[in-house]
């Protein structure tokens, strides 16, 4: 793979560089550059080619009110580990135009169209600039600062109605239609017809051309929203030649529910039950990209023994997700239940713990801002010993030998799905489909957070980019994680688990931050924009599983139907995450 | 040679079916509706076949479980029933869905508020079992429940809990989290003799 020359510095001078149009951002708790929007290709392209900045791991907006400026923050990252450089590009609110990175960076591609989708920002240069999350004909940009949605209350929590005020009502009984809901010019129900697909159809580029030697037809498929192989409400609408895919268009958004706007209304603490339901497969890990985010802002760090507890509950939470993936995988391929069931009764057991530390299962809601929110319960640790020391790598060499070498498994995966290194990173990919790609990134070393660089352990990684390598170091990675388990184990010391006292409203200096944490699916980044109140002014997630969905087309082309469904096993979404 | 992985997992998967048996037989007709076979077959050291018979055994209830919260109130001598909650409203500030509504009580004869709820709702449709209420409440007057099965026939009459179908008392709450309820215990009679300590120094300076 290729790997971008090491730079010499560490720091890349833009405004030097680009005198112009680019200057340090200079607001209070704010880093990085603004560039004016008319150099953002120009100055983007220098960053992949000339410094090493190859990987733009999240690209978003915000809506800055007052101001009457709508902006576009982009983090990029060197594949050779370091710290982010952070790009920031404004447009005037009434005609917001900024010109995309698609050509530059193709990882930019859904994140864009969610820009637009939910901040109504204009990217000329996008290829396919439709809305992603909402559906098409939906009226204004839900995220913006002024749109209010259907059972709007107040700007944030907490309602005044729930205290002094008292007055118990249900949603529905205040009827709320008509008051937040806004629509179109001259819509009427009856004669709405959704023009989504019939656009999103005409786009698939259906041509009936012959074929080959065979005389076919090209089709379009809808697989979903209501399929058991999407593992959730997912929708690819394909091309097909024959049983060929010609090409592949995700729809997603059937789950969305505008978790951004929701954390905007939230207070700080507030906001951490919710990230539980995003991954909701890993909740312990988005628990803890969220405290790291609003910590940096604070400028706190939890005590040696919250570090520890932590890292326990988000490795355990790997080996969860991780098994949950394989498991899941074979049921895509077919093999219906009985190798997902094998995994699931280890992640049963993981999930006791979990029960019996954080109080649920899977939402579980344990971190605080400067540590958790309680110890471990008596019993814990030894239960968690003899898992992490006899059961669970006794059955992880199970599953492997159960699975690896199965022919039928091999002739299903190997070959399928291919996702060359370079690709990988200009997509954006994160997590082990960045990593079967041949691409030892993992934000555990690249960046590490928390006390990752106390640990002894390998970045897992495989070099074919197909199925059975992104299955393979699912495998790889949960051994790696029981590696860290057994030391974190060996060395939890003891003491307080949380930094001063607990507290229902923290006070968080104005700022931004960028949170990331290696999750089981990919790098989880949350960004943070505070302005000294109680509320986030900005709360955006780079989701993975979104990102991930961006080279499902690339990667499914030239296959056959049956494969697609594994393809998208192996990227391992999980929907709450995607469509948020 | 071909088909020997195939193979080699159907016997992972033979291994299974047989340690069914054996497990089975390990156990000799005690491995269902048993809370002590019960305890081994869903832990680490656990074999065979790993469903529960629902709901005629149930898994145990970690200490730590939450489930929709409910109000403490502790019971007098003479039989009254006095709430721990002083309507500060922390809980319903701190509620992440913002499902709690709380009334506060007036004295009677002045109508000026007085530290009680006349009334508490809880829409339990939205409350999202975060644990906040219990954790950040500073008189320990909310807690979170044990009791999940909670399912009803109609949502729209039975689902908004008010403070007499939230009401515990606090015996119910030191059974089904004794730990916690010890350690509270403990700090509040640290804390009562902290005051009375105060309080007879006070009193002592002023006799002094």
């Amino acid at each position: 793979m290729t790997v971008a020359p090491a730079p010499t510095t560490t720091e890349v001078k833009l405004d030097q560089a680009f005198p112009e149009a680019v200057k340090p951002d200079a607001r209070k708790g704010y880093s990085g550059y603004l560039v004016s929007s008319d150099k953002l290709v120009e100055v983007a392209t220098h960053l992949r080619d000339q410094a090493g900045y190859t990987y733009l791991s999240s690209a978003t907006a915000v809506d800055y009110l007052e101001e009457g400026k709508l902006e576009m923050v982009y983090h990029f990252y060197r594949m050779s580990g370091g710290p982010a450089l952070v790009l920031k590009t404004q447009a005037p609110r009434d005609n917001p135009v900024i010109p995309s990175l698609v050509s530059v960076f193709p990882g930019a591609d859904f994140q864009e169209r969610e820009a637009w989708d939910l901040y109504g920002i204009q990217f000329p240069g996008h290829p396919n600039l439709k809305r992603i999350l909402m559906w098409e004909g939906f009226h204004g940009h839900p995220m913006r600062k002024d749109w209010k949605e259907a059972y709007y209350e107040e700007d944030h929590k907490p309602f005044d109605l729930r205290w002094p005020g008292g007055q118990v009502y249900r949603s529905e009984q205040k009827n709320p239609f008509g008051h937040n809901v806004s629509y179109p010019q001259g819509f009427t129900i009856e004669g709405w017809t959704p023009e989504g697909d019939t656009a999103l159809y005409a786009g698939m580029g259906v041509v009936a051309e012959a074929g080959g030697q065979m005389k076919t037809d090209q089709i379009v498929v809808n697989l979903g929203p209501q399929h058991p192989s999407t593992h959730g409400v997912f929708r690819m609408v394909v091309t097909l030649d024959g049983e060929t895919i010609v090409d592949l268009q995700p729809v997603m958004g059937y789950l969305h529910r505008n978790h951004e706007k929701i954390g905007e209304r939230n207070t700080y603490i507030m906001n951490m039950p919710f990230t539980d339901r995003l991954d909701y497969i890993s909740s312990m890990s988005n628990n803890l990209g969220y405290a790291l985010a609003v910590e940096k802002l604070m400028n706190i760090k939890p005590p040696e023994r919250a570090e520890y507890i932590r890292v326990m509950m988000v490795e355990l939470t790997r080996i969860c997700n991780h098994l949950w993936a394989i498991g899941f995988l074979l049921n895509d391929m077919g093999a219906f239940f009985t190798p997902a069931l094998y995994a699931i009764e280890e992640r049963e057991l993981i999930l006791d713990v979990f029960e019996a530390v954080a109080g649920s299962r899977m939402m579980c809601n344990y971190m605080r801002f400067g540590g958790v929110v309680r110890d471990l319960p008596a019993g814990v640790l030894e239960k968690l010993t003899e898992l992490i020391t006899d059961r669970l790598p006794r059955k992880i060499d199970e599953l492997d030998g159960y699975l690896t070498h199965n022919e039928i498994i091999r002739s299903r995966c190997i070959g399928v799905g291919v996702l060359p290194a370079e690709q990988a990173i200009a997509y954006s990919m994160a997590g082990p489909v960045l990593r079967a790609s041949g691409v030892p990134y993992d934000v555990r070393r690249a960046e590490p957070y928390s006390i990752y660089d106390r640990f002894d352990f390998n970045v897992a990684v495989r070099y074919n980019g197909d199925v059975y390598d992104r299955y393979l170091i699912r495998i790889d990675e949960m051994r790696e994680s029981l590696r860290i388990l057994q030391q974190v184990i060996h060395a939890m010391p003891g003491g307080a688990i949380q930094t001063g006292k607990p507290q229902y409203q923290v006070r968080v200096p104005a700022g931004e931050a960028y949170g990331r944490v290696e999750n089981p699916k990919g790098e989880l980044g949350y960004y943070v924009i505070s302005t000294g109140k109680p509320n986030p002014y900005r709360y955006h997630i780079r989701a993975p599983s979104f990102i991930n969905l961006t080279a499902l087309g690339e990667m499914c082309k030239g296959h056959k139907v049956a494969d697609v469904v594994v393809i998208l096993g192996s990227i391992d979404i999980v929907l709450g995450e995607t469509d948020r | 040679m071909y088909g020997l992985g195939i193979l080699r997992g159907l016997g992972v998967v033979f291994k299974h079916f047989v340690e069914t048996y054996t497990d089975d037989i390990r156990w000799w007709g005690r491995r269902y509706y048993n809370s002590e076979a019960l305890k081994v077959r869903q832990g680490p050291k656990g074999s065979g076949i790993f469903t529960v018979q629902y709901p005629e055994e149930k898994l145990e209830i970690p200490e730590e479980f939450r489930y929709i919260p409910f109000l403490l109130y502790e019971e007098k001598p003479d039989g009254t029933k006095e709430d721990r909650c002083t309507s500060c409203g922390i809980c319903a500030k701190v509620c992440p869905p913002q499902c709690i509504w709380i009334e506060r009580a007036n004295d009677p004869k002045t109508g000026r508020p007085i530290p009680a709820p006349r009334e508490f709702y809880i829409d339990i449709d939205i409350c999202m079992n975060c644990g906040f209420c219990a954790e950040y409440c500073p008189f320990d007057a909310i807690k979170m429940d044990h009791d999940f099965e909670i399912a009803s026939y109609d949502r729209t009459s039975a689902h908004i809990w008010n403070k007499e179908k939230l009401s515990k008392p606090v015996a119910y709450y030191a059974s089904i989290r004794p730990t916690n309820y010890k350690r509270e215990e403990e700090a509040r009679a640290a804390e009562a003799a902290k005051k009375a300590a105060k309080k007879s120094a006070a009193a002592e300076k002023a006799a002094s």
